[in-house]
């Protein structure tokens, strides 16, 4: 039963990707924790969290991904109820209700949608996927598809897992093309939908757009936090300071230094060339997952893997630019760099699935399915 | 490659898009040569068309990532040394400015408690090259001894280099001159200027307002305090506590640009702090005034005013009281000490957590359940010949000559013991302790204030939970006027007498007026709120206020000594027994030790006709009520009266004292 050929194909590099990455957060978090006690057991938990994400990485490469292409809708549908339930049952950190616990861990159901919203986005368009693209009212139905997690997760309030998730519909529908008329017509929509999206944020939400838009209006928040970023990431140089020399991050001057800020530790001791070297990495895992969304030879496989491609990709690049005022502070966790359970869960998930793309590639080499 | 037009016909020429694909396959990527089909459901697309999408993602994301390399390139390579510099003199600091907390009014707007500046020395580690050096300089200008001041700092310095730490508070203007002038010899001090709490009233209303103290570890992880910081004042106790969160305001803070040295050299952006909200409480400040000054004559006590219509509370005091300044201030280890061993408690509020046996006040409550349950009319007479004789026990009425032939409201104006005796036999335990839970007895007020008592309202089934041993009928006849193991709080008696002036109305007690914005803009207001009726009809209610009018205006009523001109005051004495002491009482009041004398009650309103206060007052082992509580009532309605002149009915203008 068991095909041989599955091993033989197994994606080694994938996992020697992720492996150097994971390392690469580990030892950055060890550092950014360091000078403060009550969080210097983090960079601990943080390994148990891998090792438990290795433990979901590997069901989600060894069980036939075709599978969740049949069982698409249902996986949706209980990550939709875990968002409404979290919402009435979710644990409240500062402000926001985002975590479910169970038992001795919580974690955030809008992780976990990130990649049910890709599943469920690659099976409704692996169906008719055509050589002209998508017009709007094609685009209908993977709308409601989106937009029903979209607000949920916006009203816990997360803005940046919402519009992340966003992001990575919209990445994936400009990959499997969408009609220029179609496309002007809903750039143009959104365009004029701004101001009512506006209306709906709240008060601190705007407040950080006003901020990235203007980093002087508060110089006490979000502002403080760039300038304190550009800092730390500044004085790492070409080399850095060295590990464990940090002083921005030493001296607490960098918030949320462990979480969306880890970039900046990361700068500012190992200087311009890890600074590279690290992203630098990242890149080499995007690439490799396009390398492994082009072998797929059947359209879910293909669009899942661009889905988590560009769920990493975006995940990368705003975090990374928030950090270096490119972006506005919204909390987006670099992935498996980042501390954080549900966060390092969810994108190990997404690697396991890429892996069982790349590894399953050969089942679809002969005429007919 | 193959021709674009090949993509039109792929459905009908299946064998050219299978060559096709494998072309594309092999040159991409030449790792396979198996025959490739793309396996969509209905339609699909083929490989070339694919590998396009493949480029444009591939340059999006390339691009993308470009601008990161870029932006690091930038603030690293190019003005890596500036912002080198930067971090290393730590070039950028936060400074928190603290809010200025909010004020607390009387409801005429009198200021009661407000905020002057108090002058902090601190020490920032970071900025002192050799901080026990500059801390032993320090305290040789201050004069005070260095090891409590090297004390603090232990540990700070790999923990928050940055954050100052307070060496000493409230320091004088001719100390604070000394160090500036010699600032330079001391890099790392600094001064800073602090909001301190100041009460206007010398230990005046000082258990309702309270006072603040600095936030404890424990009250730091309890998750009640999110928005404080170790080392903040927060409210311990009284108003302070309560309306904590009013009070706080909201931080503002300064970005600064710090020299190596630790000095201000230019202040980028500055958000300034939100003050608190105001707080008006119901009290008068006069009447406050008057209320403690009479307590303070007494060892110990407590005095309540209300307004029977609305439930506000004019006045609320307990006495021994504190000083509120001193604890904010800082009060030596031994001073605190003699504060919280005091026999007296001047740290509880007696009039809300105080419980006492409520003496004769209480036969209102069982002339009301006798009127309500028909064991009297208006009219019954009993008759009173000093005492009540019951199997050969004697229980006395406090007149050794009798009362003679009397009805209820006499009885109440009398306070006589053999007619509620009676009464109290016939209505029993459960009957009676229904009738006081109806009146709010047992039962918080719902003051909000931490910690109000509960007092005590005993039935049958109690006394056999309690002591297991079945309920005595003489025990019934103790319980009507007053005595056993009845409990009540000063402030469960002032509602009580605050609901019978005005009709039956039980209001619950209230003790903020309003809150307002710091610039004065209204922003919450106490809606009355009526917690329910006293269980008993208008005429009974009536025939109870005759017998508290007359007691007080009679001749023969208790309160004599203590009337107002113009009949303008009701009310009803109580003399609670401490212990339980021989049925013959002969000893004088003064020979008897002070923790065993009787607790002297008064609870009273004013004017009879339509009353606007209600007081009760309690002076713990004052004696008689007539002697002790009374006068003190007396001058708070005279005062009150005065000051509200309004409040009086134009037949009581007489009042002319």
């Amino acid at each position: 039963m068991f095909d041989r050929r599955l091993v033989q194909h197994f994606d080694w590099v994938l996992l020697i990707i992720t492996i150097l990455i994971a390392t690469v957060g580990v030892i950055t978090l060890y550092s950014a924790v360091a000078g403060d006690p009550a969080r210097s057991y983090l960079y601990v938990k943080q390994l148990y969290w891998l090792g438990i994400g290795a433990t979901f990485m590997t069901a989600a490469f060894i069980v036939d991904y075709k599978l969740l292409e049949q069982w698409a809708v249902p996986i949706y549908l209980f990550s939709i109820i875990l968002l409404i339930v979290v919402l009435f049952f979710g644990k409240v950190v500062s402000g926001s209700q985002r975590w479910l616990t169970l038992g001795p861990i919580s974690f955030q159901p809008s992780e976990l949608a990130k990649i049910t919203c890709v599943i469920i986005l690659a099976r409704h368009f692996s169906k008719d996927i055509t050589h002209e693209g998508m017009s709007v009212r094609d685009l209908f139905k993977p709308f409601l598809w989106v937009i029903v997690p979209f607000c949920l997760i916006a009203m816990e309030p997360d803005l940046g897992s919402a519009l992340l998730i966003l992001l990575v519909a919209g990445s994936i529908i400009l990959f499997i093309k969408i009609r220029r008329g179609s496309f002007i017509f809903l750039a143009a929509l959104g365009a004029s939908g701004m101001p009512l999206v506006w209306s709906f944020l709240k008060g601190y939400q705007k407040q950080r757009i006003l901020t990235f838009l203007n980093p002087d209006r508060d110089p006490m928040g979000a502002g403080y936090h760039i300038i304190q970023s550009k800092i730390a990431i500044g004085s790492g140089m070409l080399s850095g300071k060295g590990f464990l020399k940090g002083t921005q991050s030493y001296l607490s001057f960098l918030p949320e230094q462990h979480t969306d800020f880890i970039f900046s530790v990361l700068a500012e001791e190992w200087g311009f060339l890890g600074a590279v070297t690290m992203i630098t990495l990242f890149l080499v895992l995007l690439v490799w997952g396009i390398n492994i969304a082009l072998r797929s030879r059947e359209n879910f496989g293909t669009i899942v893997a661009v889905g988590i491609v560009s769920m990493i990709g975006w995940q990368v690049v705003i975090n990374v630019g928030m950090t270096m005022g490119l972006m506005p502070v919204v909390g987006v966790p670099l992935p498996l760099i980042s501390y954080g359970g549900s966060s390092v869960l969810t994108v190990m998930i997404g690697i396991g699935l890429l892996m069982n793309i790349s590894m399953r590639r050969f089942m679809f080499q002969r005429f007919g399915r | 490659m193959v021709s674009k037009k090949g993509y039109k016909n792929w459905h009908t020429t299946f064998s050219a898009v299978v060559a096709r694909a494998t072309m594309a396959k092999s040159a991409t990527l030449g790792t396979s040569n198996l025959f490739i089909m793309r396996s969509g459901y209905f339609n699909s697309v083929d490989t070339d068309w694919y590998k396009k999408r493949f480029y444009r993602l591939l340059i999006c994301i390339v691009v993308g990532y470009s601008i990161l390399f870029v932006r690091l390139y930038y603030f690293q390579i190019l003005k890596g040394e500036d912002l080198r510099r930067m971090a290393e003199n730590n070039y950028v600091r936060l400074e928190s400015l603290p809010p200025s907390r909010g004020l607390i009014y009387d409801s005429n707007g009198e200021l009661l408690v407000d905020n002057r500046p108090s002058f902090n020395i601190s020490i920032i580690l970071e900025d002192a090259p050799n901080p026990e050096q500059v801390i032993k300089r320090l305290a040789l200008l201050l004069n005070i001894p260095p090891a409590p001041l090297l004390k603090k700092i232990q540990g700070a310095r790999r923990s928050q280099p940055f954050k100052p730490i307070i060496l000493k508070s409230d320091v004088r203007r001719d100390e604070l001159a000394v160090i500036k002038t010699r600032r330079f010899d001391l890099p790392g001090i600094i001064v800073a200027v602090e909001p301190q709490r100041h009460y206007l009233m010398e230990s005046g209303a000082s258990h309702l307002i309270g006072y603040l103290g600095e936030i404890s570890q424990r009250e730091l992880t309890s998750g009640r305090y999110p928005d404080n910081k170790s080392g903040d004042f927060i409210g311990k106790f009284g108003v302070e506590k309560t309306c904590g969160s009013y009070f706080l305001g909201k931080r503002g803070g300064r970005q600064i640009v710090a020299d190596a040295l630790g000095r201000t050299t230019e202040v980028l952006n500055t958000v300034e702090a939100t003050p608190g909200k105001n707080v008006y409480l119901t009290i008068d400040r006069r009447l406050q005034k008057v209320a403690e000054d009479m307590l303070s004559k007494k060892i110990s006590g407590a005095v309540l005013a209300m307004d029977p219509n609305n439930g506000h509370i004019l006045a609320i005091a307990s006495s021994p009281s504190f000083d509120q300044n001193a604890l904010v201030e800082g009060m030596s280890h031994s001073e605190w000490k003699a504060v919280v061993a005091n026999p007296l408690h001047p740290l509880g509020n007696k009039a809300i957590q105080g419980q006492y046996p409520p003496g004769s006040v209480y036969k209102i409550i069982t002339a009301m359940a006798a009127l309500e349950e028909g064991v009297v009319a208006a009219d019954t007479e009993h008759f009173c010949q000093g005492y009540y004789k019951f199997r050969n026990r004697r229980f006395r009425c406090w007149q050794e000559a009798g009362h003679g032939n009397l009805n209820i409201r006499e009885a109440l104006a009398q306070s006589c013991d053999v007619f509620f005796y009676k009464v109290g036999e016939k209505l029993g335990v459960d009957r009676l302790a229904r009738y006081a839970k109806g009146c709010g007895l047992g039962l918080r007020t719902g003051i909000r204030r931490d910690n109000e008592a509960m007092g005590l309202v005993p039935t049958m089934s109690w006394k056999l939970r309690r002591f297991g041993s079945p309920w005595q009928k003489g025990e019934t006849r103790v319980l009507a006027i007053g005595q056993g193991f009845n409990l009540v709080t000063p402030v469960q008696m002032v509602s009580l007498i605050s609901a019978v002036a005005n009709g039956g109305i039980r209001y619950r007690p209230v003790i903020i007026k309003e809150i307002r914005d710091y610039d004065g803009t209204l922003l919450e207001t106490t809606a009355p709120e009526i917690l329910g009726r006293l269980p008993a009809s208008k005429e009974t209610l009536s025939i109870i206020k005759k017998g508290l009018e007359d007691a007080v205006n009679t001749r023969s009523g208790t309160g004599w000594s203590v009337r107002l001109p113009g009949g303008v005051m009701a009310g009803k004495t109580g003399t609670a027994q401490v212990i339980k002491l021989a049925e013959d009482r002969d000893t004088k009041e003064e020979d008897i030790p002070f923790r065993f004398r009787d607790h002297a009650w008064f609870i009273a309103y004013g004017p009879t006709k339509k009353p606007s206060i209600a007081v009760a007052v309690l002076v713990e082992h004052g004696g008689h009520g007539s002697t002790a509580a009374a006068p003190i009532a007396r001058e708070v309605i005279k005062t009150y009266l005065e000051l509200y002149p309004e409040e009086l009915y134009p037949e009581n203008t007489e009042l002319g004292i």
